[in-house]
């Protein structure tokens, strides 16, 4: 999943649970979108627990990223095309 | 008849060890396994390995996340090896993506709690609080008659 790692994105959390990733993004992001597993974006199929929390937050996406070894993440990252994508789902 | 072993990060010594034991068990009933992990991961049966006598199929974990997502790829039965939260995440979207059996395999020092995660996703699990000594799990496989008979 390398597309994610060549943006520019920033990590608002970090060494924390799935659930715990979710929570944050449904208790600090007003606009909000629920997605399954598998879903793409940003080139990257998205790995969790169902139903994924995607927030919306100006031209920002934030969205939980899970890695192996590393644990879940909430990461900042450029919006783009992707904001559109998601309020058309 | 197909089946996929899902490895996770793979820090904890056991896991390589009884991937390799799981699928020769599948293999001996004539099922065609995949192994996919990360890049240390499938390394580490490679090397232990060499041959490929249980490891003819493997493949990176990403790219496999991505076959199912595509529907160009699906197995039969699935297995899901967990040690940590990201492996109940990787259960939770094998689970969401194949329309086969999708079954924990879950070791580690404290499995209470995934044990209890992998529950509230209806999953079938193998568990046992293993970290070096893969025995306690290996039991639990070996109770397995049939492993075909997991897919109904």
């Amino acid at each position: 999943m390398g597309c994610i790692d060549e943006l520019e994105y920033e990590i608002m959390l970090s060494n924390c649970s799935f659930r715990e990733c979710a929570e944050f993004i449904k208790n600090n992001f007003k606009e909000i979108y629920y997605v399954n597993p598998g879903h793409k974006i940003f080139d990257t199929y998205l790995i969790g627990v169902p139903p994924i929390p995607i927030a919306v937050d100006g031209d920002k996406i934030i969205m939980p990223y899970v890695k192996p070894c590393h644990g879940s993440f909430v990461l900042r990252l450029p919006g783009g095309n992707e904001i559109e994508a998601l309020r058309k789902k | 008849m197909n089946a996929l072993i899902a490895l996770g990060c793979p820090e904890l010594p056991v896991q390589t060890s009884l991937a390799l034991y799981l699928a020769h068990k599948l293999q001996n009933e004539g099922i065609d396994v995949t192994i996919a992990g990360t890049n240390a991961a499938v390394s580490l049966i490679r090397v232990a390995d060499p041959d490929r006598h249980y490891s003819k199929r493997l493949s990176d974990l990403d790219r496999t996340i991505e076959g199912l997502a595509e529907k160009r790829i699906d197995y039969d039965l699935s297995f899901v090896f967990i040690h940590s939260d990201s492996g109940i995440s990787y259960l939770a979207t094998l689970k969401s993506l194949s329309k086969g059996n999708v079954i924990a395999v879950i070791f580690g020092k404290d499995i209470e709690t995934l044990v209890a995660m992998a529950e509230e996703q209806g999953a079938r699990m193998f568990a046992a609080r293993a970290v070096h000594n893969p025995m306690p799990l290996k039991i639990k496989l070996d109770e397995v008659e049939r492993w075909a008979a997991l897919t109904s």
